[in-house]
């Protein structure tokens, strides 16, 4: 089971933060805290695992971008980096050609995503496709609900 | 999708602003607006204004106020309102607000919605921060969802069953049917969902898991219809057929596999087959093939597939990969014990990885080889492991130096090997040594006698090189101190003798001591040295005595405390510095706890220091060579001595350590304790009478009492008793109250002796005295066999 999924630039801002495990505000940002402090001074070609505290810390840099996950004693760390990468995958078909900015100005629609691919720490569709489509729907269904009530997109 | 113009304007504002105090005013205004926005009950971008309010919250500033908002669009009916008001309370609210509750209702009526994509929604914010009781509310509802015809539906309610069955274990006998019903989906997403589940019940209850171990089947077959099936381009990745759904049920069958042998039977021959056809040259292949290696060194399987298991391991620790080496040798570390021989194989690859660059990788070699060290392979082992403390990174070192020791301790093929190890390690790494490494060693020096000449050569040119290693000047002054007329003969077999004279060598402590890089133990211990070197010495004994008064100001305590005691032994006690000076005897290994003449004096005297503060008369220390010769008395029987404790203490050449005593011996100046049991005279001889009383204290717990008298017409000077008992029985003697007995019974000496006698075996004492007597030194023996006041069967 995944406990949170951190999204942060190399320098040191926040981008998206999902939390599978109900804790406090401060506890949260100490946390966030503490991932930014052991990942960003990360040599380039050292191992993507960490340990801290009682859970397994996966992550991986794409572009500025530094993915973080933290995960409980048994999950598979290997398979993680993969979730990772799924999730990057979705996000670049989705935005076509993903890049930070995207992830900034539009990051209700990261969250929205993520929430397609992740639930309650675990994965809930394996499928790229699957998750692209149910996207697609809702999003349609978004405008086509403002289009009825005949007011403007914004 | 159309992005929202307001929320992206005000994104630009703030990533524009150029300090931290811009940033704080933009927000200040942004969230003013937003905040009228909120009162003002208008329809019209209303989801914008929430968009922004968590857009301000992500960067970390206060935005409780919108929680109320959030509920208010959770209940409203479009649905653009409500995909925002729900990420807003997945990311404002979570159980322990008073306005969670608030949604609760609106859950289920969404959940309950014609539309499946709000139904998702609602659905996912229970997941991600229903409460206790919105969970117990709900749950109902959930279990309906999970039967209905939908996947799209039935996947997200599979793991909102999840998450309610973690939060409310009782709940979980309420998914236990569904759960088992899912298992036949074709959707991968709800297949996925149902083994997450199962995994979940059968984890938490070990009545749900035996029923589940039934399906062990038609997991199985899943399983083999993922691995031997075609491309499929929906699941494919990397040539790997769904990975993320084979993770979890090859883990679920580990689950239902463990101390099970029909189940692990069934899954037997699968396991073999992912472990030989998945492919492992992309990471996700490799993801699947450590779940396999996983699950079966957990169930149990057959040698075969074990062996199959590891070797795998030992492919991966031969990878590029650095992250597949690092769980390669994580595996390993948790097998290392039960699959002793088969990880023994890859010893090689393993002591090879402490080369690596990553700093978590050489933490897992260095722990993995280390639980691989044995007799067989010890000298290679320990030279790479040398090697590789020489470079290690600084948190590693005390582990890799604290591993070390133990290895050689357990291993060591030849104890001259044993001494050089650890000399090794000190030169190297002795900052990060643990404290009792330099007792341990002094022990250990002290134990091999035939190599005393080597090691005192060896640490005294360790010495000349670099005093900055406390611990290692700590045991060179030690060595030195007792070994140097050794050092100074100049002639030694095992390696080549240094040539030194006196002065060298007192230069040398006088540098340690001076030194500012010395701490005060490791001063201590060079003044001490010095001292005992007053008797190894022939020419410069002045020298030693200026260095020793000039301490006697210093102003350390503990060093000056030394000093002036040094310095009273020069003075008045002369005629007792041979004795007291003497080498020390071979330390016995005594458990903690036990202050029987182990564990360097200098850790005795560290505890006392503080004690003796205030004391400052020197008590007479028992003379060091009472104790050699305590172990001649024991030459005919096999009754071992157990060196009394103030003895052990005195034979530090402390004095301050009869300070320890001196409290006792100032507890022992009252008034004799009433004796209830009659004194015994056991000996008599020459005007010079002995008695002895007991007094048991507890069941194995006795206090003999022995008091001495003189009733000759001479004066009796330098009386001192010794005492040896049976094996099991432990002794401790208090200081004597007195040292010379004048004559026509004028004043009694007594002395107190603790015995402990756990076994109960037939207590026996063999007292020796010792005395000067009109110029002559006179010594006799006595053998005690009954004691007063003891019944037969008693002790």
């Amino acid at each position: 089971m995944l406990h949170f999924l951190l999204l942060f630039s190399r320098q040191g801002k926040l981008r998206l933060q999902k939390w599978f495990v109900p804790i406090s505000d401060r506890e949260k940002k100490k946390v966030i805290r503490d991932m930014m402090m052991l990942v960003l001074p990360r040599q380039p070609r050292t191992s993507n695992f960490l340990h801290w505290k009682d859970l397994k810390i996966v992550y991986k840099r794409y572009a500025s971008l530094y993915f973080c996950t933290g995960l409980a004693e048994q999950d598979n760390e290997l398979l993680a980096l993969e979730v990772l990468h799924r999730y990057v995958e979705l996000l670049d078909k989705y935005f076509g050609n993903v890049c930070e900015l995207d992830i900034i100005f539009n990051f209700e629609k990261a969250y929205f995503i993520l929430d397609e691919f992740l639930m309650a720490g675990e994965i809930l569709e394996t499928s790229k496709f699957a998750v692209n489509l149910s996207m697609e729907q809702a999003d349609t269904l978004q405008e086509t609900m403002e289009e009825y009530m005949s007011k403007p997109a914004y | 999708m159309s992005p929202s113009v307001p929320l992206q304007e005000m994104i630009r504002a703030i990533r524009s602003a150029r300090t931290q105090c811009e940033e704080r005013g933009v927000i200040q205004r942004e969230c003013a607006a937003i905040r009228a926005q909120f009162r003002n009950t208008d329809n019209e971008g209303r989801s914008h204004n929430l968009a922004k309010l968590l857009y301000v919250h992500m960067l970390g500033y206060p935005a409780h106020f919108g929680q109320m908002e959030c509920v208010r669009m959770i209940a409203s009916p479009r649905y653009s309102d409500k995909r925002v008001g729900y990420l807003g309370a997945m990311m404002l609210l979570d159980e322990k607000q008073d306005a969670s509750l608030l949604i609760t209702n609106s859950i289920k009526n969404d959940l309950s919605h014609s539309n499946q994509y709000v139904q998702s929604l609602a659905l996912c914010t229970l997941a991600c921060m229903g409460s206790a009781e919105m969970c117990r509310d709900l749950a109902p509802e959930i279990d309906r969802l999970l039967r209905s015809s939908n996947s799209y539906i039935k996947k997200k309610a599979a793991l909102c069953a999840v998450h309610i069955v973690r939060k409310v274990r009782e709940l979980g006998e309420l998914f236990v049917p569904s759960a088992r019903s899912l298992l036949s989906e074709k959707n991968h997403g709800v297949l996925h969902g149902a083994v997450v589940l199962i995994t979940q019940l059968c984890e938490q209850s070990p009545e749900t898991l035996e029923r589940f171990r039934k399906t062990v089947p038609d997991l199985v077959q899943i399983m083999k219809g993922l691995v031997i099936s075609g491309y499929s381009p929906d699941h494919d990745v990397a040539g790997v057929s769904d990975p993320f759904l084979q993770v979890r049920i090859l883990r679920l069958l580990r689950i239902l596999g463990r101390h099970n042998e029909a189940a692990s039977d069934a899954m037997n021959d699968l396991l073999a087959q992912v472990a030989t056809n998945t492919d492992s040259t992309k990471t996700v292949g490799n993801a699947v093939l450590y779940e396999t290696v996983l699950t079966v060194l957990d169930i149990k399987s057959e040698s075969g597939l074990r062996v199959l298991a590891v070797n795998i391991l030992g492919r991966f620790l031969l990878n590029n990969d650095r992250n597949i080496r690092y769980i390669a040798m994580t595996s390993l570390q948790k097998i290392v014990v039960t699959d002793h021989i088969a990880v023994q194989r890859h010893r090689g690859t393993i002591v090879d990885c402490l080369k690596d660059q990553d700093a978590s990788v050489k933490r897992r070699a260095l722990e993995l080889s280390l639980a691989l060290v044995s007799a067989s392979n010890i000298r290679s082992t320990m030279k790479e492991l040398l090697i590789f403390l020489s470079s290690c990174p600084p948190e590693l070192r005390a582990h890799a130096a604290s591993g070390i020791f133990n290895a050689a301790e357990r291993y060591a093929p030849s104890q001259r090997w044993h001494i050089d190890t650890i000399l090794h390690v000190l030169t190297t790494a002795g900052a990060d040594v643990r404290d009792e490494t330099v007792p341990n060693l002094i022990q250990l020096i002290t134990n091999t006698s035939e190599l005393h000449c080597y090691t005192v050569h060896k640490l005294y040119r360790a010495l000349l090189t670099d005093i900055s290693q406390q611990p290692l000047v700590q045991v060179a002054c030690w060595c030195i101190g007792e070994y140097g007329d050794l050092l100074l003969k100049g002639e030694c077999q095992e390696t080549e003798a240094v040539q030194v004279t006196e002065d060298d060598v007192l230069d040398a402590l006088e540098i340690v001591l001076q030194s500012h890089m010395s701490t005060p133990t490791t001063r201590g211990f060079a003044l001490t040295a010095t001292m005992k070197l007053s008797t190894r010495i022939i020419d410069n004994v002045d020298r030693i005595r200026s260095v020793v008064s000039i301490y006697g100001s210093c102003i350390d305590v503990e060093l000056q405390q030394r000093a002036v005691e040094y310095n009273a032994l020069f003075k008045k006690y002369d005629h007792m510095r041979a004795a007291v000076l003497e080498r020390m005897p071979v330390i016995q290994k005594n458990s903690v706890g036990q202050t029987n003449g182990e564990v360097g004096e200098e850790t005795v005297k560290e505890s006392q220091a503080a004690k003796v503060a205030q004391k400052e008369m020197a008590l007479p220390p028992q003379p060091a060579g009472q104790v050699c010769d305590l172990l001649d008395l024991l030459g005919g029987s096999q009754e071992p001595l157990q060196p009394s404790s103030s003895l052990g203490g005195a034979a530090s050449t402390q004095p301050t350590t009869a300070g320890g005593d001196l409290l006792d011996l100032l507890g022992g100046l009252e008034p004799t304790p009433p004796t209830p049991a009659p004194a015994v005279t056991v000996y008599e001889k020459n005007g010079v009478t002995l008695t002895i009383s007991c007094e048991q204290q507890s069941d194995s717990g006795l206090t003999v009492t022995l008091t001495a008298s003189n009733s000759s017409d001479s004066d009796i000077s330098g009386f001192t008793l010794q005492a040896a008992v049976p094996k099991s029985v432990q002794l401790q003697m208090r200081a004597p109250s007195r040292d010379s007995l004048p004559a026509n019974g004028a004043a009694k000496l007594t002395q107190l002796v603790i015995l402990n006698n756990p076994n109960k075996v037939n207590l026996k004492m063999r007292i020796r005295v010792s005395y000067t007597s009109q110029g002559s030194a006179v010594q006799d023996m006595v053998q005690v066999d009954s004691f007063p006041g003891i019944g037969a069967a008693g002790l």
